[in-house]
């Protein structure tokens, strides 16, 4: 199957966008949300600021969803859906549109998968909504609840691709995916088991099912032929896991079945052209063998790390695997590893890896007991693999060796070759989702939502969550009330940070010891250790890049808060206060920096922070100066891949700025950050 | 351009919370322009400028990393808060020993109101030192507690470096998590001897905490400490033990006598404070350790402990020409 990643703006323009790319040979849909939805906020949420459209499609209720699937119909549609905190929601909203079109598509018929995998996002993307135990909760109630009621759709997708994306090596990836899906599984059993109390045989045929309905969502890096022998060995394991721990007999419910994004981590901002033999070759790794080849491919557009890609990007992509598909003859041979010794031996390797860190994992209690180790294991791997680019030891083409280049005329529009969203859309939606809230039967909708909160509060209650979720839908209720509805009775969380437990640098480099002499004699200027915050705004959870940046300020000798993702401006602003700090480093990835960095920067000075604010993140070319002209000191992107060569400029900015706040020339202005007296 | 540090502490003595930021700057610098405008600072709000002792609860919390502190300060901090009451908390994180950065994280962990200007938060490294105490912390707490109704100091439990916490708070907290073996480890460490308050947190995980709370109470028992109080508390939803956690910290802080142990406090500061300065052989000027705790004995009990520290040094000088 071939699908494209897409949705933006509005329910409208995506719903344009898809019937073009069925239109155009596209034989299924996968929909990217936008972070509000992702994470259960409305538009008009404070914390929706900037984000309303950006990253996918904004979906508030019910009338969204039926304009975003208008005109095509559901019954025959494969659907992917990159939703997780909010996937029970999104899938409620999804069974109830089909229900209303014309024709009615009864929930028996529906196909395709919600992500749902919350542990991922606790490791390395950063949608959740609610804490640990009950997130479960609701997995476990979707499966059960799908498994009875819309057969054909994969409730959890579980993925190993974000892991890869925050560093994970290939072991890294095998063994926390597959003892996430032990979590998951081991949650699905209480319920199955539940709810067949006394009938063995019974519960034993729905666990086979349950375990057939698990699919993962894996990446594929560009050391394609280890990549392909990690699917190997993840197929061997499953099959082994499904056997042994769960009981599983029937070969059909055994078989791993996976779809695949290939990596985006590994695509270069410099020279960008180079990415599409990346993803070429990424393509191979999922697809060379058949005995473990990729059921669904998307490949990602080759401007990524640049910004949003347009429609003829994705087009691109989607051509790729046409060509590969209908043009070369891959698809025309049984298994071409088959009695490879080198092969065999690589999966050999990798299993026995897996396996150990496997057993790690489950020493710690399971995967949702071992995220913090998870975390600072993978925020490890990460540093290491920054370390092994910035030292020349890991060759990237462009962007470490052979960077001399020509002019690229693919980036040379206006827009520097990437789709920018209009700013009115978040106005409008917000206005759409006010007048939603004034039409709909308001008794209706308190109704559902109280009934949605008294189930919630049972703990081991035997009634799905689901159920009252689908009459939330009906009734008319928001996304950003049903989250909050769960919210008040679940807590909110926040997951670990993981760079407390990142080792320092072993052997630190010249530059590093430098470095580190440099923030020493600053220290004794300033009269205390220069200090940073480092945060995200916004409702981005990609934070392996303030991570990194938060280990390498604390390798250099400074002390760093951290105060992780989904800040406000506020929030930032309160904390830059409080901590005194010299310097401000934001990171963003979600293209909300446009409104949302000069927001910051504002409520900082109206704080009366004056200290330095520098930015980094996916940021194209043509926004740097207006953020400069906001009052941004310096703007970072994927290009400047020196960590240790932006400490040194940060230290520098410090020094500099409070230079010039102390002309007297004692250098000790405390008050880098805080209003005088 | 130091910040003033007699009018930042005026401000403080007038409960001014938006003082505190710039006070902490001041406090944590080494300059000496602002060494001497934090002893203006400190002077303002001494027990002889207040007319007593300064009325915010100092309130120590320690435990292991893991026991589940963040969480329960974020508890904490709420409930306080519905309480009217104004709360800094001072979180202290260890230094790397390579780099000397550090990664202070709890901010992260605790969630507040940015809106809420009741409540102060600030990160601090333990710096060189192994564990406890940063070295600012001290006067930081005690300047704090002249504005805030509670001060609370969190550091990571790491064992006998702990112990100088009792020094500084009025209350000490030590948390624990069920099941860890951490009972019987702080037994063998003597940190059992520390804590006014014993808190088990993770309720929720049921008989496992009314076990662990059970082998403290008799391993309390079996130190001759019989009137510490263990509590249970979950901090998530919905949080339990919370209430009567605030009702036991602020009996203990009723039950003390609290100007015989603020007092010691600061002259145990000020010791640390001059020996930072001067070391041992500052302590051997004076004629020792023992001597230079007779001597701060004999001072003006209202006194500020940069007024003690001088009095060591000019002191010190004497012995010197002597």
């Amino acid at each position: 199957m071939m699908r494209t990643y897409a949705g933006h703006s509005t329910a409208e323009a995506s719903n344009e966008l898809y019937r073009g790319n069925l239109a155009k040979g596209q034989t299924g849909l996968s929909v990217a949300f936008d972070l509000p939805t992702q994470t259960g906020y409305d538009p008009d949420d404070e914390l929706a600021r900037g984000e309303v459209g950006k990253v996918g499609v904004p979906i508030s209720h019910l009338g969204d969803m039926a304009t975003l699937m208008d005109g095509i119909p559901l019954g025959e549609m494969n659907t992917s859906m990159t939703i997780n905190a909010t996937a029970a929601w999104l899938l409620a909203l999804y069974i109830v549109a089909a229900e209303n079109q014309n024709p009615p598509t009864p929930q028996e018929s529906l196909q395709g998968t919600t992500q749902n995998d919350i542990i991922k996002e606790f490791l390395a993307r950063g949608t959740y909504a609610f804490p640990p135990a009950p997130s479960m909760r609701l997995i476990a109630d979707m499966i059960a609840y799908t498994v009875e009621h819309v057969p054909k759709w994969n409730p959890i997708n579980i993925c190993s691709y974000h892991l890869q994306e925050a560093g994970a090596t290939p072991v890294q990836e095998i063994a926390y995916a597959m003892s996430n899906a032990i979590a998951v599984l081991d949650a699905a059993r209480e319920r199955v088991q539940a709810a067949h109390a006394g009938d063995e045989t019974a519960a034993q045929e729905l666990m086979g099912q349950v375990f057939g309905r698990i699919s993962f969502f894996v990446n594929a890096g560009v050391r394609f032929v280890e990549e392909h022998a990690k699917l190997r060995a993840m197929g061997i394991l499953w099959e082994e896991l499904g056997r042994e721990r769960y009981g599983v007999i029937d070969p059909k419910h055994l078989r791993f079945r996976y779809g695949v994004q290939v990596n985006s981590l590994g695509l270069t901002e410099a020279q960008p052209e180079n990415n599409i033999q990346r993803i070429v070759l990424e393509t191979l790794a999922v697809t060379l063998g058949r005995d473990a080849r990729a059921r669904a491919v998307q490949l990602p557009a080759w401007n990524e790390a640049l910004g949003l890609p347009r429609p003829w990007d994705q087009q691109w992509s989607l051509r790729i695997q046409q060509v590969m598909a209908y043009e070369t003859d891959l698809l025309e041979y049984p298994d071409i590893f088959e009695g490879s010794h080198v092969m065999d031996g690589l999966v050999a390797e990798l299993l026995e890896g897996a396996r150990a860190e496997m057993a790690v994992v489950a020493e710690h209690g399971g995967a949702v007991e071992a995220v913090p180790y998870m975390k600072g294991a993978l925020v490890d791997s990460h540093r290491q693999r920054i370390h092994r680019i910035e030292s020349g030891e890991q060759t990237v083409v462009g962007q470490n060796r052979f960077t001399e280049t020509a002019q690229s005329p693919l980036t040379a529009d206006a827009e520097g070759g990437i789709l920018v969203v209009d700013p009115a859309v978040e106005a409008e939606q917000i206005d759409a989702v006010r007048q939603w809230r004034s039409e709909r039967d308001q008794a209706a909708v308190e109704r559902a939502l109280s009934d949605l909160a008294r189930v919630a509060n049972e703990e081991g209650s035997r009634e799905n969550l689901m159920i009252p979720t689908i009459a939330a839908a009906r009734a008319g209720a928001t996304t950003g009330e049903w989250a909050r509805t769960l919210r008040e009775v679940f807590g909110s969380y926040r997951a670990p940070t993981g760079v407390g437990e990142a080792s320092g640098h072993e052997v630190p480099d010249g530059d590093l010891v430098e470095l580190r002499k440099e923030v020493s004699r600053l220290q004794e200027q300033l009269g205390r250790r220069p200090k940073i915050l480092v945060g995200k705004p916004g409702l981005d959870g990609h934070s392996n890049g303030a991570e990194q940046i938060a280990v390498r300020a604390r390798d250099s000798g400074m002390d760093v808060v951290y105060e992780g993702i989904r800040l406000t401006p506020a929030q930032i602003a309160a904390s830059a206060l409080q901590e005194g700090v010299h310097v401000i480093g934001l990171s963003i990835l979600s293209g909300s920096h446009r409104e949302l960095i000069p927001a910051v920067v504002q409520a900082l000075r109206e704080a009366g922070v004056q200290a330095p604010v520098v930015v980094g993140g996916i940021i194209p070319d043509q926004d740097v100066a207006p953020l400069k002209r906001a009052g941004v000191a310096s703007v970072y992107t994927p290009k400047d891949f020196d960590l240790t060569r932006i400490m040194r400029d940060i230290v520098e900015l410090v020094g500099d700025s409070n230079g010039a706040s102390a002309p007297n020339g004692n250098g000790s202005s405390p008050n880098g950050s805080a209003p005088e007296a | 351009m130091s910040g003033d540090g007699a009018a930042l502490g005026a401000r403080l003595r007038g409960h001014d919370l938006s003082a505190a930021p710039a006070a902490l700057n001041l406090l944590e610098s080494a300059t000496a322009a602002d060494r001497e405008q934090s002893a203006a600072l400190l002077r303002e709000i001494s027990p002889q400028a207040l007319g007593g002792e300064a009325p915010g609860h100092i309130i120590g919390i320690t435990g292991p990393p893991g026991a589940g502190k963040s969480t329960l300060l974020s508890a904490l901090l709420h409930a306080w808060r519905q309480q009217q009451q104004t709360v800094a908390m001072l979180a202290v994180d260890p230094s790397s020993r390579r780099s000397g950065g550090a990664l202070l994280g709890d901010r992260a962990r605790i969630e507040f109101d940015a809106a809420d200007r009741g409540v102060l938060i600030r990160s601090t490294a333990a710096g060189e030192r192994l564990g406890g105490l940063a070295w600012p912390t001290r006067a930081a707490a005690h300047a704090l507690a002249a504005a805030f109704d509670v001060v609370v100091i969190e550091t990571v439990g790491v064992g006998q470096a702990e112990t100088e916490i009792v020094d500084v708070a009025d209350t000490v907290a030590v948390v624990v998590q069920p099941g860890s073996g951490d009972a019987l480890q702080f037994l063998k460490s003597g940190i059992m001897e520390i804590p006014d308050v014993l808190v088990v947190t993770k309720a929720d995980l049921g008989q496992l905490a009314i076990h662990t709370r059970r082998d403290l109470s008799a391993a309390l028992r079996s130190l001759g400490s019989r009137s510490t109080p263990v509590l249970a508390v979950s901090s998530l939803a919905p949080p339990q033990g919370i209430e009567e956690l605030i009702a036991a910290l602020a009996e203990h802080r009723a039950g003390i006598d609290l100007a015989e142990r603020r007092l010691r406090a600061r002259r145990a500061s000020a010791l640390v404070d001059y020996t930072r300065e001067y070391g041992e052989r500052g302590l051997r000027t004076l004629g020792g350790r023992h001597a230079a705790e007779a001597l701060l004995a004999e001072q003006e009990p209202g006194l500020d402990v940069p007024a003690l520290v001088s009095t060591l040094e000019r002191s010190g000088e004497t012995e010197d020409e002597a």
